[in-house]
């Protein structure tokens, strides 16, 4: 602290203080009082899953033997031990989806993770290869696009063996054209910039020129994409847990657990209603988040 | 014009035998050998195991037995169904016609309601309709529809009863299937209730099916007609006395349309991964519940076909929105 007041001492006033980047982009993203609310409810999630040991009331497999589809503690037959009812085999559905949240938030870290590596990759290396790479790379994307993404997924699951993993492999695939084409286009960009020219000069390799050249100058847009992703990648896992291609019971996740009450959902609502519930609150924190990302990041797209 | 045209349409060949060389590679990497599958737990003596491997062409290299795949597709042989031994194209083409009435009605409901919603969130800009008719379209968008479809048929047919809960017509109506759009052969038929059961039955999978191209549809129009309200020209409509009515929708809405088109265009894909959902809760006899049901049997030609079939349409469909957008927008052409 007292480093930073001599510092402001001697340096001369300025008109106005200049807030800090992180101060600016809060102020730019909090106009967005949508993104801010995905944000807290990001936050609440993310606690969520941290927390499960301590807050669940139960353990997400035990089975009460005496308690088949209890409903919720507020209608007629619920119990305080079971506050959003129980399942086909007494399990308690809000400690399930406690955990469910620690699978959700992981499918996401490691879809986006992944394509998000690889896509940088291939659109680095068509960007600054050009020529047939460029094409060869372009082209693979081009492929994987022209099939529905879901489709995609739960054909490459058919082919590798359903398990959670698989599904994430999946889904990582499938969203890889996005991010190499986003990274691509980013870095021709930023290459026809003198900088890029200036470091090249100064004999910077070209491993170096990509990844720490140009590729911090494409962040903004990959940050939102990425979190947008994140959000597709939890949806489009929970429909393949869902088509039984996903994580395998009795692993509580959200998409599994609507695969196993559609038997008896007709009887039993809350086995249905809160696991797509809590998939539906997860994604729409993350779009409302990512759309403000986009707002405050990117200022082309700003109104 | 014509060069733009034959640009666009070379270009898809090499994208054309990439896709089949991907749903090739398909059964190639299935663990097993498809023979063995086949035969399954009975066991086969090893000749006439070797005599089938070669019947099937097996035996051969990998890129002569994709050479012969390639002329086999280009042929329009896609091999036959284990489970029914019907050809794949037959079984496709009967149950084609059930996912497009469906994805056509899904996209007529999103544009028919999407559309005007866009157009008044954008007219009415920052008021309580924006925010509301915002929300609204991320929570669409945000949407699982497979829960979304199973919590509409508690409500819909299970707790009121308004509506069938699976099919696309009940038992004791029989249609000629003659063009296979139930709309338009129920409609035909001689009994009256027909065409009422078929929209009933209807209904509900198209509103599913239509929930995300809706929320899509309706936050594009906004976008663009904020966008195109901006513009001078609709300055120099308003000044010149125009209603706020005319400016709004005629001159606005048909130059914001643009990029709508597009986007409604490029969703083929997106809704054909939804309609593998919305199909198999609905049971909807469709292609998407043929694909999931192969799927699951391990009938893999039919898979291997069924994704080579959706592979192309998509890509046709692409073809033509670009096409249509250098149509319509000459700046593209080049």
């Amino acid at each position: 602290m007292a480093t930073l007041d001599t510092v402001a001492a001697i340096a001369p006033a300025p008109a106005a203080p200049m807030p800090g980047s992180a101060k600016l982009f809060w102020r730019a993203f909090a106009v967005n009082r949508g993104a801010v609310l995905g944000l807290a409810i990001m936050l609440v999630i993310i606690a969520t899953a941290a927390l499960a040991d301590l807050i669940a009331p139960h353990s997400p497999i035990e089975q009460f033997r005496d308690h088949f589809l209890t409903p919720p503690v507020w209608q007629h037959g619920g119990s305080m031990d079971f506050p959003l009812g129980t399942d086909d085999v007494g399990r308690d559905i809000l400690s399930r989806l406690l955990y469910g949240a620690r699978l959700s938030l992981l499918i996401g870290l490691v879809v986006v993770t992944l394509s998000l590596a690889a896509g940088t990759v291939l659109g680095l290396s068509a960007a600054f290869a050009g020529g047939t790479i460029d094409i060869a790379i372009m082209r693979l994307m081009d492929i994987v696009l022209v099939f529905p993404s879901l489709l995609l997924a739960i054909v490459v699951v058919a082919v590798l063996g359903p398990s959670l993993f698989n599904a994430m492999l999946a889904v990582a695939v499938v969203t890889l054209p996005n991010y190499t084409r986003l990274v691509r286009a980013a870095a021709l960009s930023e290459l026809a910039r003198e900088y890029v020219t200036a470091a090249r000069c100064a004999g910077a390799g070209p491993l170096r020129l990509m990844f720490d050249t140009v590729l911090p100058n494409c962040t903004a847009p990959l940050i939102v994409q990425a979190s947008l992703g994140f959000s597709g990648a939890i949806l489009d896992a929970a429909a393949l847990g869902f088509l039984g291609l996903g994580a395998q019971p009795p692993t509580p996740e959200w998409g599994t657990m609507l695969a196993g009450a559609l038997q008896f959902y007709q009887r039993a609502w809350w086995v249905l209603a809160f696991p797509g519930l809590s998939i539906l609150v997860t994604v729409l924190a993350f779009n409302l988040f990512g759309d403000g990302l986009r707002d405050a990041l990117d200022p082309k797209l700003k109104r | 014009m014509l060069r733009f045209l034959l640009r666009r349409v070379s270009l898809i060949i090499p994208t054309f035998i990439g896709v089949t060389f991907l749903s090739f590679l398909l059964i190639h990497l299935v663990p097993g050998d498809p023979v063995l599958a086949r035969t399954g737990e009975r066991g086969i003596a090893p000749e006439r195991l070797a005599l089938l491997r070669h019947e099937m062409g097996l035996d051969q290299p990998l890129w002569r037995q994709f050479v012969r795949y390639e002329g086999q597709v280009a042929s329009g042989d896609l091999g036959r169904s284990v489970v029914t031994e019907e050809p794949v194209w037959r079984e496709f083409i009967t149950l084609f016609p059930a996912t497009v009435e469906l994805s056509v009605c899904a996209i007529a409901l999103a544009i028919l309601v999407g559309l005007p919603l866009g157009v008044l969130a954008a007219s009415r800009r920052g008021t309580v309709y924006d925010y509301t008719l915002m929300g609204a379209s991320v929570t669409g968008a945000s949407m699982p529809i497979f829960w979304w479809g199973l919590m509409m048929i508690l409500v819909f047919s299970v707790a009121l009863g308004w509506t069938p809960v699976s099919g696309r017509i009940s038992d004791e109506f029989f249609v000629q299937p003659v063009t296979g759009f139930m709309l338009v052969d129920s409609l035909f038929s001689d009994d009256a209730g027909a065409f009422r059961s078929a929209v009933s039955h209807l209904i509900l999978p198209a509103i599913v099916l239509g929930t995300v191209p809706l929320a899509t549809v309706a936050r594009m129009t906004r976008s663009a007609m904020l966008e195109v309200l901006n513009e001078d020209y609709i300055r120099t409509a308003r000044a010149k006395g125009l209603s706020r009515g005319r400016v709004v929708f005629i001159h606005a809405l048909r130059n914001a349309l643009i990029p709508v088109v597009t986007v409604i265009g490029l969703q083929t894909g997106a809704l054909l991964g939804g309609a593998i959902l919305t199909e198999t809760i609905f049971s909807w006899p469709g292609v998407g519940h043929w694909l999931i049901e192969a799927i699951q049997r391990r009938d893999y030609p039919v898979v291997q076909g069924g994704v080579l079939l959706v592979a192309v349409l998509v890509m046709l469909v692409n073809l033509g929105v670009d096409l249509l957008y250098g149509v319509l927008n000459p700046r593209i052409r080049r």
